[in-house]
């Protein structure tokens, strides 16, 4: 068997190094549409693991700098809070 | 980039990637230009729901029509755009909505829509965790559903390529060229492509390039009102499959997303009109508050994300689609009012085969669509928003 499925890169939706770099394959190197069509960094962990790998691997396959890889925008909560605790009735663990 | 085009769609949300597919597999030669990434606009910020439960006939004779095209999308396209009929569950916590859902129903009927009154125990058979105390009766049609945008967009997109379309991204129209009255291309920050005919289908800044083409910016008077969604850690699937709203609460909703089984927790609270994006604090404690109120353990399941996106309204929330008759060669499909993702398929069709045939077999009544309705001072009953 090949290395299929092993890498994984987004740990929260299970997403592996082979399905993003068979995306940038199919010509979408976009991290915005890697993003949503892998739904790599909208997890718990709001793509503070896998995002940086992603931007490199995006780097390494297409030629860009790192730094011209605009990020996604980081969304509201910055970690992951029960709806108990926003409205109120429940205190935070 | 091409500096010639049969047709040029701006705008590269689910309504212009489906009009550049549907042209495209009618032989023409169409080139969509997105000012962002293909989506980026409202399509990707919606709660992708697909209902037929409105309360007019125009818009339950186009959604009927669109379920049957979403069962199909994902064969035709070559690519799984996940559609579910999970239904739709509107509740009610009076006696006078009962009535009002027993005239819906009767309506829905009438053109083919199975929707049904439902008793709060078998409102807890669908959804598991609803607290039915609190209603009388449900507003139930298992026929409506959901898909994933993303995909869907990305779906259109590659097979609209794959015919021949080209999509050119971060691509922002900066001029659409007319000369006595009749369109002849658009002016863009990459080229200009020259074209015959123009499609507005930029939504919330649809305005924005109608002044471009020489309209008065309130000829067709869409306004963009931001709107939030709240989604949580993903949950175990079939607990909260269809979308479920108690109108009378703030017509606040929530449903599980089809990929992960998060849920997407929304409300009717709005900022607006503006083009500002930025999630707010008052919308997380107001979403929250209805949403545990409807299916109180959602208390206990964490809030993972929360952003912002338009819902591009006019004045009677219905979208103009359609020609412009000043102005040869531009046509329109915007203004979707929170409706765009689910109208997608039909309004697309439609609008290629208007440009093409003249006519479309698609039940799209032009005339409760018509975007010259505002400025005859003719308005639709609100259609009724939501999901």
């Amino acid at each position: 068997m090949s290395e299929k499925g092993e890498k994984i890169i987004c740990r929260c939706n299970d997403v592996t190094l082979e399905e993003i770099e068979a995306l940038i394959d199919q010509g979408v190197t976009d991290i915005e549409t890697i993003k949503r069509l892998l739904r790599v960094g909208m997890g718990p962990c709001q793509g503070r693991t896998c995002i940086p790998m992603i931007v490199s691997i995006i780097a390494r396959k297409t030629g860009k700098k790192p730094d011209e890889i605009k990020l996604p925008t980081t969304r509201i909560p910055v970690r992951p809070v029960p709806a108990g605790v926003l409205v109120g009735e429940m205190d935070e663990e | 980039m091409k500096s010639k085009a049969e047709v040029v769609v701006i705008g590269g949300g689910s309504t212009g990637t489906s009009i550049a597919y549907h042209l495209a597999k009618l032989g023409v030669d169409v080139v969509l230009v997105e000012k962002g990434y293909l989506g980026s606009g409202s399509t990707f910020r919606c709660a992708t729901g697909i209902r037929q439960q409105f309360t007019d006939e125009a818009n339950i004779k186009l959604q009927r029509y669109n379920i049957e095209r979403w069962k199909k999308l994902s064969e035709e396209l070559e690519y799984d755009v996940n559609f579910k009929q999970t239904g739709y569950l509107f509740l009610a916590t009076t006696e006078e909505e009962v009535e009002a859902f027993k005239e819906n129903i009767k309506l829905h009927n009438k053109f083919d829509v199975p929707t049904r009154l439902i008793s709060p125990e078998e409102a807890k058979e669908i959804v598991p965790p609803l607290n039915v105390d609190e209603f009388l009766a449900g507003q139930w049609n298992p026929t409506d559903g959901k898909a994933n945008p993303f995909k869907t967009v990305f779906a259109f997109a590659r097979k609209a390529k794959e015919l021949g379309a080209e999509i050119y991204e971060y691509t922002e129209v900066i001029d659409v060229i007319a000369e006595n009255n009749e369109v002849k291309g658009v002016k863009t920050d990459k080229g200009t492509i020259k074209a015959d005919v123009v499609i507005n289908a930029a939504n919330a800044w649809a305005p924005i390039i109608n002044e471009m083409v020489g309209l008065d910016k309130e000829f067709i008077p869409i306004k963009p009102y931001k709107h939030q969604l709240v989604k949580t850690e993903p949950l175990k699937e079939g607990q909260i499959d269809p979308l479920v709203c108690p109108p009378a609460w703030n017509d606040s909703y929530l449903l599980q997303d089809g990929e992960d089984g998060g849920v997407l927790c929304g409300t009717g609270l709005e900022y607006g009109p503006t083009y500002d994006m930025t999630a707010t604090y008052e919308f997380l404690r107001e979403v929250l508050k209805w949403a545990t109120k409807i299916v109180p353990a959602l208390k206990y399941a964490h809030v993972i994300r929360q952003w912002a996106g338009f819902y591009a309204k006019t004045p009677d929330s219905n979208p103009a689609i359609g020609k412009i008759n000043y102005i040869d060669g531009f046509y329109i499909a915007a203004g979707f009012s929170g409706h765009g993702f689910m109208m997608a398929p039909g309004v697309g069709e439609a609008m290629a085969e208007l440009i093409v045939k003249g006519e479309t077999k698609v039940p799209l009544d032009w005339d409760w669509y018509d975007p010259h309705r505002f400025e005859r001072g003719e308005l639709r009953s609100a259609a009724f928003q939501i999901g």
